[in-house]
């Protein structure tokens, strides 16, 4: 499966020898984790919930999967999401993408992060000292996914 | 053939709308024609007044998907179908 949504924690190094298992093709595998800090707009964290939507998740993320694919010269692409409780410094999400040369793994890599950032029905509920929150969604994170509607070089 | 008397979409709300509106979701009936919009629900939804009226109000950012795939208010909905509303992802 090249995309996996779960609450228990993933391995990187056991993901990337996967990947680069049997395919001498690979020249090179861009990883991108994403993790949990302790502070988020000017307040203190001390653990929060992902919540995402069962059935549309793994689809959602499948299809950013392919549109990367369908840009760059990938070989592999992964993404590992996780669920539910987490603590700050835990990681939730890990982007891994293969392919013969690093300017492929690296775009890539990074427009599923962009992506998935605005379009992944994932979201975050913080707990701080004033109570829980919902975290709302970033401008900058729709800007980040814009930027890659005009077709890569 | 859908019998549009009795057939309902289902609708599922998610993340902070769930809590706000105080519920996961509802069945709906479309109308004698059998289907409806995303706008048309959304706006008969925020009739309701309260919380309905603030979270899907004006300026509000809701998110909607049909079947698992992103939507637009003109995407068009029949009985049978699951309307997912939501607020922007957060999610990475």
């Amino acid at each position: 499966m090249s995309v996996r949504v779960q609450e228990a924690p993933f391995d990187i190094g056991a993901e990337i020898d996967r990947i680069r298992a049997g395919d001498a093709r690979i020249g090179a595998i861009a990883t991108f984790v994403g993790t949990v800090r302790d502070v988020n707009d000017a307040a203190s964290v001390s653990s929060m919930v992902l919540e995402h939507y069962p059935g549309m998740t793994e689809r959602a993320l499948e299809a950013i999967v392919d549109d990367a694919k369908s840009r760059w010269a990938i070989l592999d692409a992964r993404v590992v999401h996780r669920i539910g409780p987490l603590a700050p410094t835990d990681a939730i999400v890990l982007v891994a993408v293969a392919s013969a040369h690093r300017q492929d793994a690296f775009a890539a890599c990074e427009f599923i992060m962009d992506y998935l950032k605005t379009r992944a029905p994932f979201w975050k509920k913080e707990r701080t000292p004033a109570g829980e929150r919902w975290v709302d969604a970033h401008r900058s994170d729709e800007d980040a996914a814009a930027r890659w509607s005009t077709a890569p070089d | 053939m859908l019998d549009t008397r009795t057939a309902t979409l289902r609708i599922v709300y998610l993340a902070r709308l769930r809590e706000a509106l105080g519920r996961h979701g509802e069945d709906w009936a479309p109308a004698a024609s059998g289907e409806t919009t995303v706008a048309a629900i959304i706006d008969t939804l925020r009739e309701r007044g309260g919380a309905w009226s603030l979270e899907l109000g004006p300026g509000r950012a809701v998110r909607v998907a049909v079947n698992h795939e992103m939507a637009t208010p003109a995407t068009v909905v029949r009985a049978g179908d699951e309307v997912a509303l939501f607020p922007p992802v957060t999610g990475g």
